[in-house]
This record gives structure tokens, C-alpha cells and sequence, in this order.
């Protein structure tokens, strides 16, 4: 039976269908951050950003953008009312002190235990740049990694052992794709969902990895 | 009498020496003190060590310290960004050493500089690249990287308002780096964009306490320039 990947507003409403009712949320640069705009309705979230915001709110609108305010990805952002500004020491602490309640990164790779690489291909003389990543991934309470399932050319970025560099081990606890969505556990992978008439062994044969029911 | 208000920055930076750890608050462009940086480039002081979360934007403020030939090696979480082409220029040649370090250890080690911590263990990059060689410790059940404090010889920060006993607030997200830097170096020079009376900045709202930051320098109020980011397309 076909069946037809989640586009990418798919993928931030799904992400966001399981962010829960009062939760401290940092949202990683790129895809992640389009959750935000996918929050269910009546459901209050708190958006944390690494250089010192609680409470961020969205883009401002074209011609009131203030510098001293952005998010991490360095673009212009607002604060919403009851929000908060606080210094980088205080800003980390929210996560390495598991305060926060959910981050959700993109990756390259993650393993079937939830080992995370998201910061270098290590591909050489290319410029290291770690920013805030490994910090989050082993701070918040729960790390979820939001990515394309397959690559360009159509292998899996889930897989056994990463082979990219490492951002974290045993970090993600759940993995959202344009395919499926999958818990790691110290067992391996367990299924949370599939897309409409993608198999449960159809999806096994995709990752190349044994997938719990 | 105290007054910690400087006439100008030449004047605020005038013993900056060869060969210091220079700590430069800023995020980006927002809370970078451009001003100082511009002073620090004019007064002439080399073979630097610069810990700042970045590496320089564009062709002004640190790239141009950079650029300069100043800086000998950066203490940094992101040197990569879309017009970092100062520092990936240098990087790629040598002519720059980069300690990189995970932002939340950057702000860490500060702030145990600050407090007067001689080392703590941090979870952050066990198991990577980044921990090698490192000492590590199971706490608890957990995996931990001992990690050492940044001491600065040097900090510059930009603030908002200030008082001449230097005690400083901060405007919006331009504050990160800064209340941490402030603590961690011998000398702490701030600029800031209004200079107060004594008791007008509120005690309760006051960000870094004056015992803190030696000199203060009043500069014009310019908003700050968008750099880093690519624009959505």
C-alpha cells in the first residue's frame, strides 16, 4: 500500500501535539523551531532560549525588530507578557539542573539507544561550531530529535552506532520523522506511529534496525 | 570618594597588556561592546587571548580585532556563522588557535572563575570529542567531565545604566554574557548608555552589584545591527 510522507508542517504539528500543557520548551535552530507555530490550541508553553529568555514569543512584525532581542539562531524574536530576561550561567542551568521539561534538536544521526550526533560531520577543515547542543542534550528532561527519517540518498539517520561525531550519549528519548515517530530505550527502538499505510515491517526494513511494538 | 565612571574608553583600557585573557560579553552582535573593542583595537595591546561566545561578525568589532592581528588564540562555543569570514579565514591558516567549548561550560567556567571555584564536574560532553583527555567522575549514578574555571585579566561588557560606585543593568537579551564576565576578570570595564545618580537604579532590579566592575564609560546609544543569521528565504 502507498503511503505519503508527513510534510514538513505535519512533522512541527506532530512534534507539537505531544508538548504538554504548562511545559518548558527550547525549540533547536531550523526545523525545530517551526514547532512553535504548531502548538495545539489552549495548551500554555514557556519557550526558553539559550541566551537568556523565558517566556519568547514570535517574530516581531517587519520594521519593530530590536537586536538586543533574538533568539539563538540570532534572528529577532518578542517576549511575551510574564516573560523573563536572566544571564548566560543562570540560562544553563535551566537545563543542566533539569528544569526544562522538553528540548527538541535536529540531528545527523541517532542511535537505537539514543546516542545523539548533531553538531560536527567531522568532515576535515571544516569549522567546529558546538554552541549550546551538548549542553541541552543531556540538560532537559527530555530530548527529542525532529528529522528527515532517510537521507538524500536514502539512508536511514537512525542507526546502530553513530558514526559522526558524538553531541551526547543515551540522550533522545523520542525521534520525530516524515515517517514515523520512535521511542529509544536502553533496548532499541520501540513504535510510537507510523504514516497511513507505511507497515510497522515495512519501516523496519527502511531503518535497518529491529523495531519493538 | 568612589566614582568608577571613566572619561573616556582610551582611558578606561589604557593598561590592558600584552598577552591578556580578554572576556568580551555578547551574543552575536546583541550585548557585543563594540566600543571597547574598537578602544581595545586603538590601544594597541597584542598577542591576546579572547573568550567570547562567537567569533566575530562582518568586518568590524571583534572580526577587525581579529583582523588586526591581535589576537593569538579564541576561547569560544560558535566561531561558524554566515559572515564569519574573518575568523575562518585565519583559523584555516594557522595564524588562530580556537579552544572550543559547549556554550553552558563556556558560561560554567566563567562563573566558577567569578565565584571562586577551582574546577566542578559538569556533565556536558561526556563521552565526545570535546571531554577527551579529560578527567571524568560517576556521580550519583552519572557521568561527569571535571572542568576548570576562565579566568579573564580583562572583561568587557556592555550595559545599559550604570552608577558611579558601578553597579550595572542590562537591556533585554544583550545581558547573557555579561553579568558572569563582569565577575571573572581583574579588570571589568562596562559601557553603558546613562549614568545614574546613586540610589536611582533600583537595589532590587540591580543585575551585577558594583563590587564587581571597576571602570564605567558612558557611550551614545546606537541600536544594534542584525549579524549571524541567515535570512529565512
Amino acid at each position: 500500500m502507498a503511503y505519503q510522507k508527513r510534510t514538513k508542517d505535519q512533522l512541527a504539528r506532530r512534534v507539537a501535539q505531544d508538548i504538554f500543557d504548562g511545559a518548558y520548551v527550547n525549540l533547536g535552530i531550523g526545523m525545530p523551531t517551526t514547532v512553535a507555530n504548531h502548538i495545539p490550541a489552549g495548551r500554555e508553553i514557556i519557550l526558553h532560549s539559550e541566551n537568556g529568555i523565558l517566556g519568547m514569543g514570535p517574530a516581531p512584525a517587519e520594521g519593530q525588530e530590536d537586536y538586543d532581542l533574538i533568539n539563538a539562531g540570532k534572528q529577532p524574536v518578542s517576549l511575551l507578557a510574564g516573560g523573563a530576561y536572566f544571564h548566560h550561567a543562570d540560562s544553563f542551568a535551566m537545563m543542566r539542573g533539569g528544569h526544562l521539561d522538553i528540548c527538541v534538536l535536529g540531528a545527523f544521526q541517532v542511535s537505537a539507544k539514543g546516542d545523539l550526533a548533531n553538531w560536527s560531520t567531522g568532515e576535515p577543515g571544516a569549522i567546529p561550531a558546538v554552541g549550546g547542543a551538548m549542553d541541552l542534550a543531556i540538560g532537559a528532561r527530555q530530548t527529542w530529535v525532529m528529522m528527515d527519517l532517510l537521507t538524500k540518498k536514502g539512508e536511514s539517520k537512525i542507526v546502530e552506532r553513530c558514526t559522526y561525531p558524538l553531541t551526547g550519549i543515551g540522550c533522545v528519548k523520542k525521534i520525530y520523522t516524515e515517517l514515523c515517530t520512535l521511542e529509544c530505550t536502553p533496548q532499541g527502538l520501540k513504535l510510537v506511529d507510523t504514516v497511513e499505510g507505511l507497515t510497522h515491517a515495512e519501516l523496519e526494513k527502511l531503518v535497518g534496525l529491529p523495531i519493538a511494538a | 570618594m568612589i566614582n568608577k565612571i571613566a572619561a573616556s574608553i582610551a582611558e578606561a583600557l589604557a593598561d590592558v597588556r600584552d598577552g591578556s585573557t580578554v572576556l568580551i560579553a555578547g551574543f552575536g552582535t546583541s550585548g557585543i561592546p563594540a566600543e571597547l573593542i574598537d578602544g581595545l583595537i586603538a590601544q594597541g595591546a597584542k598577542d591576546l587571548t579572547v573568550v567570547n561566545n562567537n567569533a566575530g561578525n562582518a568586518d568590524h568589532g571583534l572580526a577587525a580585532l581579529l583582523k588586526a592581528g591581535r589576537v593569538r588564540k579564541i576561547v569560544c562555543s560558535f566561531p561558524r556563522q554566515v559572515d564569519s569570514w574573518v575568523f575562518d579565514e585565519l583559523y584555516r591558516s594557522g595564524k588562530l588557535e580556537l579552544e572550543l567549548v559547549p556554550q553552558g561550560n563556556l558560561a560554567e567556567r566563567i562563573r566558577a572563575a567569578g565565584a571562586g571555584i577551582g574546577a566542578f564536574f559538569c556533565p556536558t560532553a561526556y563521552g565526545t570529542e570535546l571531554a577527551k583527555g579529560k578527567e571524568t567522575r560517576e556521580i550519583g549514578g552519572r557521568h561527569y567531565v571535571l572542568e576548570y574555571p576562565i579566568h579573564g585579566d580583562v572583561a568587557l561588557v556592555k550595559a545599559e545604566a550604570g552608577d558611579r560606585w558601578g553597579n550595572l543593568v542590562y537591556r533585554k537579551a544583550a545581558r547573557n554574557f555579561g553579568p558572569v564576565m563582569a565577575t571573572a576578570a581583574k579588570l571589568t570595564v562596562a559601557t553603558v548608555h546613562e549614568i545614574r545618580e546613586l540610589g536611582e537604579l533600583d537595589p532590587e532590579a540591580i543585575v551585577t552589584p558594583g563590587i564587581f566592575v571597576n571602570r564605567i564609560v558612558k557611550i551614545p546609544r546606537v541600536a544594534t545591527q542584525g549579524a549571524g543569521f541567515k535570512k529565512a528565504a
